[in-house]
């Protein structure tokens, strides 16, 4: 062994280069406040290891990147676990960022002759947030893509070069495939070669220099091995454990529904620590916002630059401490202010809680049999009628209907109801409810319309009402059999057990004793028919029909309340009538164990 | 003093310090590394196609009478990691007629390297392009300074109807043996 050592040492000089990296001398001694820069140096090695790894299976595409996090976070082994540790040891690398510059500035380590290697450091500090930056989009979620979109914009007020850097940030005037390849190349290429190069400056002219000691020194000189590698290793231990914890405690980073620019997503905010930029943005009037996005951060970089020529000053080193502790405390109030005003906005919340739950099921569209399809996975979103109905419930028809009580998003409505709630539409329940004489004119049915006079309303509470056991009975076989004639797929074992009744019912609401038949046509067609056709009654292709057209002669015909035919107007294209009715009838993908 | 001066290691060692610094070290290190290495060796629990799949390749009357070998596109359901494909190509086919309704189905693979086997123009062999090797329609070696180990994989057909069906499946190359990969 120690022989093989010196044979490599002969020609390559390692004994002395460990030598020098480990005895380096630390004037009074190893201290707690000199380790940040080892944090940093170790938080960086981790983005390397685990950005790595990551590269290796992901996608700079519009119909992959998301797709191929997705495989990350769910299907690779301990993928949700390496991602979290890319997101949050980012996350951890601006707070040590910030710690290590308040450390430098404290003990005027950026003075004479070490101005150079403070320039370094700042250059770090702006390509690590370069990387935030270019990072957040990647995962080509609603999140990362709204948020980068916002900060893209920003690039293009800047004056007269603005909109050619945008295009040249974004591959284009649009978002799309050449954006993520450069912002890929920007992440994982540019970026940190330049990091690479700086750091390797910043660390050789720190050996050059030495280290700032803190006055007075408490102790005689020692080397940096092994009490200070110690503590350095401390600090690590601790920004380590920190980043588990949130690994562990969020199972790993968020991935929100993929990228759709058709749909809206108010919940987009940059990652928390450019919070402030954007709380202070919203300070400007129009036409100001380059003086807080460009020209004021452009000023305070600039200070933060000349701190060296300010320190020369007599009160200059007070100066700089007093302007970057200004700063800090800036950011950490707007950032406060910011995350305050959120929290009161309930469209905000409700935005939020709408993008969990678009995230979740775009998971459990993906992990369905029929799997995420080449288009990629925002095509199973915009497919999915558990997803689109309630957004096209709350559009056109709930200022009239109500699903549940709300506006099918779960949200109460201001406007009267002036038709049926269609929550559970022929289903069992529904229908018996509209043949009962305590209901049926209630606003649930038809209350609201001008049916609530009609014949219907007037047979339900003339006959039904008087109806004994026996007729009852026969009821309640109608129910069913009429229930079946839409085949829902959530009573699909219930139909089959009720075969017998089923056809019962069948007969009897083709009989003449029932008197469904004097209205509704049912089973055949039935040109005096006066009321909507009762064959295949709340099926898909019935409800598609009916609500393309519920002026049509086999509906209302003449006798329609208010309902548009948005069919056949073209109020609504025929892919989301359909969307509609799936969701109505709650035809739509669940996982097995939610059947 | 001078920055640049080192001061030698201390002449009493702290073993005690040293080892503490060098198993933190350790664990700081590996704890990323470990969760890389997970991610890395993903691919090894990804299952081939092992039994091989029943496939349409193509109508009967599409291969030749005479006892010509045609190719034929294999196109199938793949998944591709996070995307899943109902029909996409998924490797080539000879087919041939051999004798009384019987269909022989040579994979275009060659079994040395991996290399697209080409039938030559006289339709009496099949040549590799990248190490010359010969075979016959029967898919043996037929160039006597052929490295492939063995003749070209052979697989299960069908004949449904009009249809032909071929159980599709790929070999390990290099072996002698026909082992799955």
């Amino acid at each position: 062994m120690k022989a093989l050592l010196n044979w490599l040492d002969e020609r390559t000089g390692c004994k002395k280069l460990v030598h020098e990296a480990l005895y380096e001398n630390i004037p009074g001694g190893a201290r707690w406040r000199y380790v940040w820069g080892s944090t940093l140096t170790f938080a960086l090695f981790i983005q390397f290891v685990t950005g790595m790894v990551l590269w290796m299976a992901y996608a700079p595409s519009a119909q992959t990147a998301w797709e191929s996090v997705y495989y990350i976070q769910h299907e690779m082994w301990g993928g949700w676990f390496l991602r979290g540790l890319h997101h949050y040891t980012a996350q951890a690398m601006t707070v040590l960022l910030v710690l290590h510059l308040m450390q430098v500035v404290i003990d005027g380590a950026y003075k004479a002759p070490r101005e150079v290697n403070f320039w370094f450091g700042v250059g770090l500090l702006f390509l690590v947030l370069g990387l935030s930056l270019t990072g957040y989009l990647l995962p080509w979620d609603q999140k990362g893509f709204w948020a980068t979109n916002v900060a893209t914009s920003i690039a293009a007020i800047t004056p007269v070069a603005g909109p050619a850097v945008q295009k040249l940030i974004v591959g284009g005037s649009d978002y799309g495939h050449h954006t993520l390849t450069r912002f890929f190349a920007l992440h994982a290429g540019v970026l940190p070669a330049c990091v690479i190069a700086l750091l390797a400056g910043h660390i050789y002219l720190f050996r050059r220099h030495g280290i700032t000691a803190k006055q007075p020194r408490r102790k005689a000189d020692a080397a940096f091995w092994p009490d200070q590698v110690l503590m350095d290793a401390v600090a690590c231990l601790a920004v380590l454990a920190t980043i588990l914890l949130l690994v562990i405690r969020n199972r790993g980073a968020e991935l929100g529904a993929p990228a759709d620019p058709s749909e809206q997503y108010s919940a987009a905010r940059p990652e928390w620590y450019f919070l402030f930029l954007f709380q202070f943005l919203k300070y400007f009037p129009r036409g100001t916002e380059v003086l807080g996005a460009i020209v004021i951060p452009g000023l305070l970089t600039a200070l933060i630059i000349a701190m060296p020529f300010i320190g020369r000053w007599k009160l200059g080193h007070r100066f700089n401490l007093g302007l970057l502790f200004s700063m800090v405390a800036g950011a950490g109030l707007l950032t406060y202010i910011a995350v305050v005003e959120d929290s009161k906005k309930p469209e905000y919340l409700e935005s939020v809680k709408a993008a969990h739950w678009e995230a979740e099921r775009v998971k459990v569209l993906a992990k369905s049999p029929s799997g995420i399809p080449a288009m990629g996975a925002a095509s199973l979103l915009r497919a999915d009628p558990m997803t689109r109905g309630p957004k096209l419930f709350a559009k056109h028809c709930a200022s009239c209907h109500r699903h549940g009580g709300g506006d099918g998003m779960g949200n109460p409505v201001a406007d009267p109801v002036t038709a049926a709630d269609l929550k559970g539409f022929a289903s069992r329940e529904w229908i018996a409810g509209m043949l009962d004489p305590a209901r049926i004119a209630s606003p649930h049915y038809f209350g609201g319309t001008k049916f609530k006079e009609g014949k219907m309303v007037r047979f339900v509470n003339r006959d039904v009402a008087k109806y004994d056991d026996e007729n009852k009975e026969k009821l309640k076989k109608v129910v069913l059999a009429l229930s079946a004639e839409a085949a829902l797929p959530a009573q699909r074992t219930a139909d089959q057990q009720d075969a017998v009744a089923i056809s019962e019912g069948k007969k009897l609401i083709s009989s003449d004793e029932m008197r469904c038949t004097e209205c509704h046509a049912f089973g055949k067609a039935d040109e005096d028919a006066t009321a909507p056709d009762l064959t295949g009654y709340g099926s898909r292709q019935w409800l598609i029909d009916f609500i393309s057209d519920p002026a049509h002669s086999k509906f209302y015909g003449s006798r329609n309340d208010r309902m548009p035919s948005y069919g056949r107007d073209k109020v609504i294209e025929p892919q989301a009538v359909e969307l509609l009715a799936d969701w109505l009838r709650e035809d739509y993908y669940l996982p097995p164990a939610a059947r | 003093m001078d920055p640049m001066t080192k001061v030698p290691a201390p002449a009493r060692r702290n073993f005690l310090k040293e080892a503490l610094a060098g198993v933190l070290g350790f664990v700081i290190t590996v704890i990323p590394g470990l969760a890389g290495l997970a991610v890395f060796l993903d691919p090894l629990k990804r299952q081939g196609n092992a039994g091989g799949r029943l496939v349409r390749v193509a109508s009967l009357g599409a291969i030749p009478a005479d006892g010509t070998p045609a190719k034929f596109a294999v196109v199938a359901e793949k998944i591709d990691a996070w995307n899943k494909f109902s029909e996409i190509p998924i490797g080539a086919v000879y087919l041939r007629r051999a004798g009384a309704g019987k269909i022989v189905a040579l994979n275009v693979i060659c079994p040395h390297a991996g290399c697209f086997v080409t039938l030559q123009k006289s339709g009496k062999d099949f040549l590799c392009p990248c190490h010359d090797s010969k075979f016959d329609l029967d898919g043996a070696i037929t160039s006597p300074g052929s490295p492939s180990p063995r003749g070209l994989d052979t697989m299960e057909v069908e004949v449904r109807q009009d249809e032909v069906w071929v159980r599709f499946q790929s070999f390990q190359r290099g072996k002698k043996d026909k082992v799955p990969s």
